[in-house]
């Protein structure tokens, strides 16, 4: 489990992360997001003991980032922004290291190598120096190190950050491979992420905690939340359509645009989908496309950092 | 103590996974060559010893040292892998010492391979081998107050040429104040203390009795005391960052 209480960094009169409190429990991954700047990379720094935080507390499995430093950095896989590496070792030099820092003989370090190696497929790269390998490569050298010694607690810093979608998709599949016992913390600015992986997403910006919840409770705080998106063949029909829809009772309000319709809701209970289905089939509309919307994030992640910087400023 | 031994490895095969040593080292050999032979005379003093070779030496580190040095801390910061050592499990001041040695016995390397002038003299002549032994004892042991000094400064900055000025001012500094010149300064005005304090301060009065020879324990104290002292202050200077 990791705590983290009251969390605050100051840089002079810049205030990065700015009174931070959660916890996260095993099974959990946790989505940290937020616009550039807004303090998630330096609470992932205070987490893995880089950095000291200026007020506050973080135990990880019981043990105080500050008191007991290398007992906590003992349970934590990290991969920090932009996959530092030493360029001039080869991948399987470099797993070597941190897998001897990490306390492993040399037999044991074999099969640790063979295994992350086969997780991240860095099988044809292992003998190739660092700084001669791609983009992709390098992550995922730099994702092997942190999974070595198979930690509870993995933190990873924007990890699919410049990947190309078959790479996102692999690191992805990757953290969802894990144990469930594990924990997982993930920071990213990209929005799909949050519903592709996490079980949990934290927004943070200008270092507050603005909201904490499941990427599902997300999505149904969107004005999208259960909208209904109906397609017709012109803008003519469209047209028509909106007047019998707006009558509806559970309707409440409706969005043109050119052939399509968005219809959204009075109340987020479900029976406008119904609705709209039956009034399709009595009148016998002819639609080229219908369906409902689960929320839209990257709404929901603007309206909630903007209201944030209204608030400050 | 294993913290230190992994760190030390990991640096110091770095060393030779790049051209940096190589490089290092040849410059090394040709320019003490060029020093002994040429600025040094020692054919024309007709002396079988090293002292030309070795009274150098302040000279030769003061440039070439902080080469060495300047990378050890800079250059972890500036590509980011000192945040990823960092929050490895391992003892601040394991990987401080680790990194250290493996620059001093890179350096230790380098001196070593000065050998042939050893053969030389000994084809030459007969000169005191006690004599040569602690004088490259001496050698090294200075190498290592200035990397010291070195890595103090390359953890202050994440650019290796700051490093590197930085750590020329403070050895040359360190250098000087055994110079007559300087202490002829002090001398007029201040209490003999002082004086005798600045010229204990300096590499070149303790490397000076070393070079004939004399490895007093005073002369291994003090650079034994300068590493420590200095290896401390890299560990603050590390701690003060972190701390930001």
């Amino acid at each position: 489990m990791i705590e983290v209480n009251h969390l605050q960094k100051n840089y002079g009169p810049l205030v990065a992360v700015d009174d931070i409190s959660f916890k996260v429990v095993p099974g959990e991954i946790l989505g940290f997001l937020g616009p550039n700047g807004a303090g998630k990379s330096t609470t992932m720094k205070m987490i893995t003991g880089f950095i000291d935080p200026t007020h506050g507390s973080i135990s990880i499995w019981g043990s105080d980032i500050q008191d007991d430093k290398l007992a906590a950095q003992k349970h934590i896989g990290y991969l920090p922004e932009g996959t530092p590496a030493y360029d001039e070792m080869t991948p399987r030099g470099f797993l070597d290291f941190i897998a001897e820092v990490r306390g492993f003989t040399k037999t044991e370090r074999l099969v640790r190598i063979e295994h992350v190696s086969k997780i991240m497929s860095l099988g044809s790269v292992l003998d190739q120096r660092i700084e001669t390998l791609s983009k992709g490569f390098k992550r995922r050298v730099g994702l092997a190190q942190a999974i070595i010694h198979d930690p509870d607690v993995l933190i990873l810093d924007e990890p699919t950050d410049g990947l190309d979608p078959n790479q996102k998709h692999q690191v992805r599949e990757m953290i969802r491979g894990l144990s469930k016992d594990k924990i997982v913390i993930i920071s990213t600015h990209i929005l799909e992420e949050v519903s592709a992986v996490c079980t949990r997403a934290i927004i943070i910006a200008e270092g507050k905690i603005l909201s904490d919840g499941t990427p599902a409770e997300l999505e149904e705080s969107s004005r999208y939340h259960q909208a209904v998106t109906l397609k017709s063949h012109s803008s003519e029909d469209a047209s028509k359509m909106i007047e019998k829809i707006e009558s509806l009772d559970c309707v409440k309000g409706v969005e043109q645009n050119e052939m399509s319709i968005l219809v959204f809701p009075e109340v987020k209970d479900g029976t406008l989908l119904p609705a709209i289905i039956d009034l399709v089939k009595t009148q016998e509309w002819q639609l080229t496309e219908l369906f409902q919307e689960k929320g839209r994030l990257d709404e929901v992640f603007r309206r909630i950092t903007r209201e944030s910087s209204h608030v400050g400023s | 103590m294993s913290g230190v031994n992994i760190v030390l490895k990991r640096e110091f095969r770095s060393y030779f996974a790049t051209p940096i040593a190589y490089v290092f080292i040849l410059i090394f050999l040709i320019l003490s060559g060029v020093f002994t032979f040429y600025l040094g005379n020692f054919y024309e003093r007709q002396q079988a010893d090293l002292t030309p070779f070795f009274s150098f030496h302040p000279w030769l580190y003061l440039f070439l040292v902080p080469a060495v040095s300047m990378r050890l801390w800079s250059e972890e910061r500036k590509s980011g892998t000192i945040e990823l050592l960092m929050t490895l499990p391992l003892k601040r001041f394991d990987v401080i010492v680790g990194k250290f040695l493996a620059a001093w016995i890179f350096t230790g390397i380098a001196l070593a391979l000065t050998f042939p002038l050893w053969i030389t003299v000994n084809y030459l002549g007969e000169p005191d081998n006690g004599v040569i032994i602690a004088s490259y004892l001496g050698s090294w042991l200075m190498a290592g107050g200035f990397l010291a000094i070195g890595s103090c400064a390359s953890a202050l900055s994440k650019s290796q040429v700051i490093s590197f000025i930085l750590c020329g001012v403070v050895c040359l500094l360190f250098i000087l104040a055994g110079f007559p010149m300087v202490l002829n300064a002090f001398s007029d005005w201040a209490p003999a203390v002082v004086v005798d304090t600045i010229a204990s301060l300096s590499f070149l009065t303790h490397f000076t009795s070393v070079s004939k020879g004399v490895l007093s324990l005073r002369d291994f104290l003090y650079f034994f005391s300068m590493i420590v002292f200095w290896l401390l202050a890299t560990t603050v200077v590390i701690e003060l960052k972190q701390a930001g």
